[in-house]
């Protein structure tokens, strides 16, 4: 069976996620290191994917300064969106050569991984045709955006556990006006640890793969 | 000319929109850089380019939805103006092993200035993958000087040889061949290979290297992501904590004689033996009970408290080890714990712990002693405070009450603990509470 590392980052930078991301594909392509998926959430940000069309913003970059929320132009597929504190982010870093070599059944197969996760919590997530995400009575709970290299994934998906809807004020969501909404707000007040261990197990069917947690190790060599 | 047609990137996947070209036209291209992205649902793709030569024209702009295998440029391969490099994808050509390792494989990547003079047509066929991806500029300047990737240190992200590594080594060699100095003896042994096995340097051979290869004096390989964890949190630890060992000496012989009584009936009942660790880790789970600091841990300048007992128990596995936790091990009798033990043990050798099981202990405990160890001084397992070290037990002549020798069931259980937390006398009460546990057995239900 493939295996597949899981990290968690904790809350880190966008930038200094884009660098470990960068650096883990690079390693990817060159099969030094298994498939990874990554775990943290960021600082307020908000990102403009490659196709993304910056009329979706809705604050002057000055406006948005003042907020605290930094900005980013990024290479993954998709429009505008915002992530910050409570909103679950998971980067996998996947050699779909290894899997499927089909990248909308990735895109399928992310928003299985978060519909799972969702059941644990009782929750139902919907998928809409055409509107690539996960659903919840027509509100968007977990955003995808997808670059692929080689075969070799980055990017992946923001998934509202906690999130303070408010900030997405700021923006058109995806460049779609439909609302969004999270775990919290349909009154499932899971904590992100719980949401992790939810999303890997999910994450080890929908991709068949062996997850490999960090390993704690604690004998001395000898 | 070389066709460049929209790739298909599944089996659903009919089209595809050119969302930027990296290349213009009349630019040069290396096979495998990446030429354009494509984008198709939510998903943006790097597409390299299929040959070397230059991109002769686009016909497909930016922002332009075309189906798949359309061409949407074209290469020519005829305006290469040098030679391509031996191309091998990184994928095929693992970043360490070089199929026949040249006597330069053996070479230690800081040697400066290592006869390449000398041997120029090796240094052509070194495959440039042995130190990473190579950028096409810095591959075009490693052949134009005929440099040994090898030998330079790379300042780039992982390591990766940049335009500005190249300049730097050029420099530095035109520098010393300006000095006086004597010329680099082909004779010296290789660098690396002295350091792996020491040997006085009158035993290196005095064979020049590029005469034959010599047997590989040491052999490298990655080391495996467990293994890298496993350093991480290793050297994380004793970064981490004051760790100090206290040893104690525990009769085991009541211990001994109620495992004796109910061996075959455990093994009889529930198919598993019964060993010494689930009574020791029983006899824990009621110590720290008794201690909850041990059960703590220490986040920024708080303690922080474990109202669960939670013990992990380190698993051996081929290659290194793990350790899932016992979930409110103070709630489970030994018959309990010796499933809960050889459970999680069967499931981690074979690789089937669920991620849950191995997060959340509170307190850990190692059992070298299976392994003939009598004792040892483990490291912790952060951010816990504490961890319990189990060694063999064993049959030895001990004096008694009244100075008497008995033959008795002994073991040394060692306790590494965090001194920044615990001090050295509550570690002794700690211990001696499971060692007074252990020595009264009373529980006569399992």
């Amino acid at each position: 069976m493939r295996v597949c590392q899981w990290r968690q980052l904790g809350r880190i930078g966008y930038g200094e996620a884009l660098r470990i991301q960068r650096e883990l594909v690079e390693k990817r392509k060159q099969g030094a290191i298994p498939d990874q998926l990554l775990l943290l959430e960021h600082p307020h940000v908000i990102t403009l994917g490659r196709n993304g069309r910056l009329e979706n913003l809705l604050a002057t970059p000055a406006a948005l300064e003042r907020a605290g929320i930094e900005f980013f132009h990024t290479d993954r597929g998709g429009d505008i969106t915002y992530h910050g504190p409570g909103q679950v982010v998971g980067y996998p870093i996947l050699d779909l050569r290894g899997w499927r070599k089909d990248v909308v059944a990735y895109v399928r197969g992310l928003e299985q991984v978060i519909i799972l996760a969702l059941e644990r919590f009782g929750l139902r997530g919907e998928r809409e045709a055409g509107r690539t995400g996960v659903w919840i009575g027509g509100r968007k709970i977990a955003a995808i955006g997808v670059h692929v290299s080689r075969w070799v994934t980055s990017h992946g998906f923001a998934f509202n556990v906690s999130t303070d809807l408010s900030y997405f004020r700021y923006i058109v969501p995806c460049g779609l006006s439909a609302p969004v909404t999270s775990m919290w707000e349909l009154g499932v007040r899971a904590g992100s640890e719980q949401v992790h261990v939810a999303l890997v197990e999910a994450f080890a069917r929908v991709f068949e793969c062996e997850m490999i947690s960090p390993v704690i190790p604690v004998e001395q060599a000898r | 000319m070389i066709d460049v047609v929209m790739p298909q990137m599944g089996e659903s996947i009919v089209e595809g929109t050119v969302t930027r070209w990296l290349k213009k036209p009349g630019e040069r291209v290396q096979r495998d850089e990446p030429l354009f992205e494509i984008s198709t649902d939510k998903v943006d793709t790097e597409i390299p380019a299929p040959a070397t030569g230059t991109l002769a024209e686009i016909l497909v702009a930016e922002g332009q939805t075309v189906p798949i295998n359309t061409v949407v440029a074209r290469i020519d391969e005829t305006a290469a103006e040098v030679a391509a490099p031996p191309a091998a994808a990184p994928a095929e050509a693992p970043a360490v092993e070089s199929p026949a390792p040249s006597p330069l494989t053996e070479r230690g990547p800081v040697g400066p200035v290592v006869a390449t003079p000398e041997r120029p047509a090796e240094v052509a066929e070194a495959p440039a993958e042995a130190v990473g991806p190579l950028s096409p500029l810095v591959r075009k300047m490693l052949r134009e000087h005929n440099l040994d990737p090898r030998l330079i240190k790379g300042t780039g992200q992982g390591g990766r040889i940049t335009k500005q590594d190249v300049e730097a080594f050029l420099a530095a060699r035109a520098r010393e061949a300006a000095a006086p100095q004597p010329p680099p003896t082909p004779a010296a042994p290789p660098v690396t290979a002295a350091a792996a096995t020491p040997q006085p340097p009158a035993a290196a051979p005095e064979i020049p290297p590029v005469a034959r290869p010599e047997p590989a004096k040491i052999r490298i390989e990655p080391m495996s992501i467990m293994r890298q964890k496993i350093a991480e949190h290793m050297i994380l630890s004793k970064r981490t904590s004051a760790h100090v060992t206290t040893i104690h000496r525990v009769d085991m012989t009541r211990v001994a004689r109620m495992r004796e009584r109910y061996k075959s009936e455990v093994q009889q009942r529930y198919g598993f033996s019964l060993t010494y660790l689930p009574f020791i880790t029983r006899a824990a789970a009621q110590a720290l009970r008794a201690f909850p600091i041990v059960n703590a841990s220490i986040e920024g300048n708080n303690i922080v408290y474990h109202n669960e007992i939670n013990i992990g128990i380190a698993v051996a596995l081929e290659n290194g080890l793990i350790v899932p936790v016992i979930r409110n091990a103070d709630e489970k009798s030994v018959i309990g714990l010796q499933r809960a033990i050889v459970d999680l043990a069967t499931r981690a050798r074979s690789r089937q712990l669920k991620p849950d099981e191995v997060h959340g202990g509170t307190f850990s405990i190692t059992n070298f002693g299976s392994f003939g160890s009598l004792t040892a001084t483990p490291i912790i397992n952060q951010p816990q405070v504490a961890i319990l070290g189990v060694g063999a037990v064993e049959k030895a002549p001990v004096v008694v009450d009244d100075d008497k020798i008995a033959i008795r069931s002994v073991c040394l259980l060692s306790l590494t603990f965090d001194h920044r937390l615990i001090d050295g006398a509550l570690a002794d009460q700690f211990m001696q509470k499971i060692k007074s546990v252990l020595e009264n057995w009373s529980e006569e239900v399992l």
